[in-house]
């Protein structure tokens, strides 16, 4: 018999903490190897752990709702297994299958490979004490648990003092903080890395003090989930990072419409899945970015880093709030491809069932603002890439072709771009290159 | 004007004054008329105040603590001494069951002194080194002081005669001659229930009384060496405990040490940690944490009893331990 540690999984390079959502068994339970054990949110993803091992379950640690940083042991197992600290592991992608219609079928998954032993956590130690003392502090001056989390300590076990913790305030009012360890972004590729990282910018307030100046019932007080929390974050965040100016193009849907309509029942047919404007939007998009490649970098102090590949990110809004998955490879993908990895994206993203590496590593961004009769659209950046393009509800408008008046399929194109690197010149341009292809594609076009 | 006098000196003086201001303060106790006293406090007391006022009495706690008692209701009063405090245990039952509780039952005040020599590092053994006042401060109804200063000592013990309820004076036996300091003339008083910080700190607070006050103060300075100021609270009182002091005191700095010298377990500390996480929760960095005697009775033997009693060096561990938490 021997015990095995449970730790809070990393599921994204990253992520540095996650949130106890509901545990599937209590201490005295029998859990096989790979049974569910606990179900946990991150700031991207919900997600369900499998058991590392199979046996008791001798220790739950934290309580449901409860925020833990990575590698914090948070249940302890009973096992005839040799012991090790195991990390749950991540649940492995899901294979790309068709998906009907209507129904929100969970692919059937691989079984999970026990993730290797996790290497000793470096200073500061997960899982640290904090005194009475050192959380009033925090609370009053609203340093989160995950900054705190963060902060190298010098008392006993690594523990962050009240010295110590004075000491960060000090520095950070000097604009003197060092950086501090933040293991899982040091091993991120480079792309992921550029954004600065600044600290939450979301002050915690305590809701007993709100309570008096808000009170019910002519107020709700609601606590910010997770996921809304890192959206306000990045927001805030994108817009002092980078001067957004925007590129809005007229643009002449009419030929992609007859397209659609055309293949639309075939299409439906042979794939499982209704045939939308998007992939006619990706499509031009990636072509466009290959002529204009600085549209798909990002920026590192005085340096631009160019991709040779294309992640494109399709933003979709779910009942979670935004979440914005990636094809990865994107330039590799026809236009079939393309059709079946966004609505495969999509159909998951609603369903809570993205894996964590799914929702990294974008290069340029879509967001389809007109399925909300959105006319124009000036959409916020995704960090750390240099643009982000939004379309908008496509109408049937008079236009003046030829001198005459025509009735046509319009829609606005917004390009909302880092002017640090892209000027109206580029943005301009590439917006044409988009705009110029989805007009002009042929009648017969095979999809 | 101040001079310097022994702890014992202010003890005498604070006696002799006050028996020359008030003619019904009177003296009972073993060998204190003849002999002068045990440790020399009373020495001359019989030539002035004549065999009426300086009582030597029947070597029997019970009978000196009822006596006083008696005398105190009678509207006297009477300066009780136990020739060692160990001794108290065979007037147990007067002091409790009596002295302590006749003003609840009767409202008539019971205005008396019980001076009780206590303490150790004298090689006084098991019976003549024990610090008992843990037993009292669990019987309400008592007042209980333990001066650390000659000034302290003085003071307090003209606050007590000249307190209505009965007042345990406990005076420690090896600050008698090991303890000098400034002593103001005349009569003055150091009110009951009030600490002193002996020492302002921001890193650390060590809440003490007696010898303990000595020690703390030493390693405090040898800690100043190293840039940790330590703040010293002399209780001075253990019944009233002074407990907004202590607390201002944790509150401040965050990390408490409570040293006393009486044995571990049932001490006056534990009654001061569990006021401090119960008033100070919030504000501590560190556990709160005891240093005191062991549980045995006072070894004779002197390497035992050097290794049973704190000392300097082990406050100045204890408080760099609680200091690295």
């Amino acid at each position: 018999m021997s015990k095995i540690e449970v730790v809070m999984p990393q599921l994204g390079e990253s992520l540095t903490e996650g949130t106890i959502v509901k545990w599937h068994k209590k201490p005295g339970d029998k859990i096989r190897k790979d049974e569910t054990l606990l179900e946990i949110s991150t700031d991207k993803v919900d997600s369900e752990i499998p058991s590392p091992a199979s046996g008791v379950i001798t220790k739950i640690l934290f309580d449901e709702q409860k925020t833990v940083a990575v590698r914090t042991v948070i249940a302890e197992i009973e096992t005839d297994e040799a012991s090790a600290v195991v990390g749950a592991s991540a649940p492995p992608p899901p294979d790309v299958r068709k998906d009907k219609p209507s129904a929100a079928e969970k692919a059937p998954q691989a079984p999970a490979r026990p993730a290797p032993a996790a290497p000793p956590a470096p200073a500061p130690a997960p899982g640290r004490f904090y005194s009475p003392l050192v959380l009033s502090i925090a609370r009053e001056e609203g340093i989160s648990m995950s900054e705190l989390e963060r902060l190298p300590g010098t008392g006993e076990g690594g523990r962050v003092s009240k010295k110590d913790l004075l000491a960060y305030l000090d520095a950070r009012k000097h604009g003197t903080v060092p950086p501090v360890q933040d293991t899982p972004s040091a091993s991120a590729p480079a792309h992921q890395a550029s954004a600065p990282r600044i600290e939450s910018a979301l002050k915690h307030v305590d809701s007993g003090d709100l309570v008096k100046k808000y009170p019910a019932p002519a107020h709700e007080i609601l606590q910010m989930s997770n996921i809304l929390m890192k959206m306000s974050e990045h927001m805030v965040r994108s817009v002092q990072t980078s001067p957004h100016v925007q590129a809005i193009h007229e643009c002449d849907m009419t030929a992609v419409d007859r397209i659609r309509r055309k293949n639309a029942a075939a299409f439906e047919k042979r794939e499982g899945f209704k045939l939308t404007f998007m992939p006619f939007i990706c499509d031009a998009v990636i072509k466009a970015l290959k002529q204009y490649p600085l549209v798909n970098s990002s920026v590192e102090g005085d340096k631009i880093i160019l991709k040779r590949f294309i992640n494109l990110g399709i933003a979709v809004a779910s009942e979670n709030g935004l979440i914005v998955p990636v094809v990865k490879n994107a330039e590799e993908k026809n236009f079939t491809g393309l059709a079946r990895a966004v609505n495969d994206l999509a159909a998951r993203t609603r369903t809570r069932r993205l894996v964590p590496s799914e929702i990294e590593g974008g290069t340029f961004t879509i967001t389809n603002f007109g399925v909300f009769n959105t006319t124009i659209g000036i959409p916020i950046i995704n960090q750390p890439q240099v643009a982000i393009l939004g379309t908008g509800a496509i109408k049937k408008r008079p236009v003046v072709i030829n001198d005459a008046i025509a009735i046509r399929s319009v829609a606005y194109l917004t390009l909302s771009f880092d002017h640090r690197i892209v000027d109206g010149a580029l943005g301009g341009s590439f917006m044409n290159a988009i705009v110029t292809h989805l007009e002009n594609l042929p009648e017969d076009l095979v999809i | 004007m101040a001079r310097e006098l022994t702890y014992i000196e202010a003890i005498s003086e604070g006696l002799r004054e006050e028996m020359r201001r008030d003619p019904t303060v009177f003296l009972i106790g073993e060998d204190i008329g003849e002999f002068g006293g045990a440790f020399k406090v009373t020495r001359g007391f019989l030539e002035e105040f004549s065999a009426e006022r300086v009582i030597d009495s029947v070597l029997a706690e019970g009978a000196i603590i009822g006596a006083a008692t008696g005398a105190a209701l009678a509207g006297l009063r009477p300066v009780a001494e136990m020739q060692f405090a160990d001794f108290i245990s065979n007037g147990f039952n007067q002091i409790v069951n009596i002295s302590a509780k006749y003003h609840y039952r009767n409202f008539v005040p019971v205005p008396m002194v019980v001076r009780l020599p206590s303490g150790g590092g004298i090689r006084g053994g098991p019976f003549h080194s024990v610090n008992p006042e843990a037993w009292f401060l669990h019987v309400p109804g008592l007042k209980i002081v333990a001066p650390s200063t000659p000034a302290d000592a003085k003071g307090l013990l003209v606050s007590a005669i000249r307190d209505p309820n009965p007042v345990l004076y406990f005076e420690h036996k090896f600050l008698y001659r090991h303890s000098r300091g400034e002593v103001a003339e005349g009569l003055y008083e150091v009110p009951i229930g009030k600490a002193d910080v002996k020492r302002t700190g921001t890193d650390l607070t060590i809440i003490t009384y007696h010898a303990g006050v000595h020690w703390a103060l030493e390693a405090a300075s040898a800690l100043a060496e190293h840039g940790i100021e330590c703040e010293v609270v002399d209780l001075r009182s253990l019944v009233p405990l002074d407990r907004e002091t202590i607390l201002l005191s944790v509150r401040k700095t965050g990390r408490a040490l409570i040293v006393h010298e009486a044995n571990i377990t049932g001490g006056v500390g534990a009654e001061i940690a569990a006021i401090i996480a119960a008033g100070a929760f919030e504000h501590l960095d560190a556990p709160v944490r005891r240093l005191a005697a062991p549980d045995t009775p006072v070894p004779y033997a002197a390497p035992l009893e050097e290794a049973f009693l704190p000392n300097v060096a082990k406050v100045r561990e204890a408080a760099e331990r609680l200091l690295a938490y």
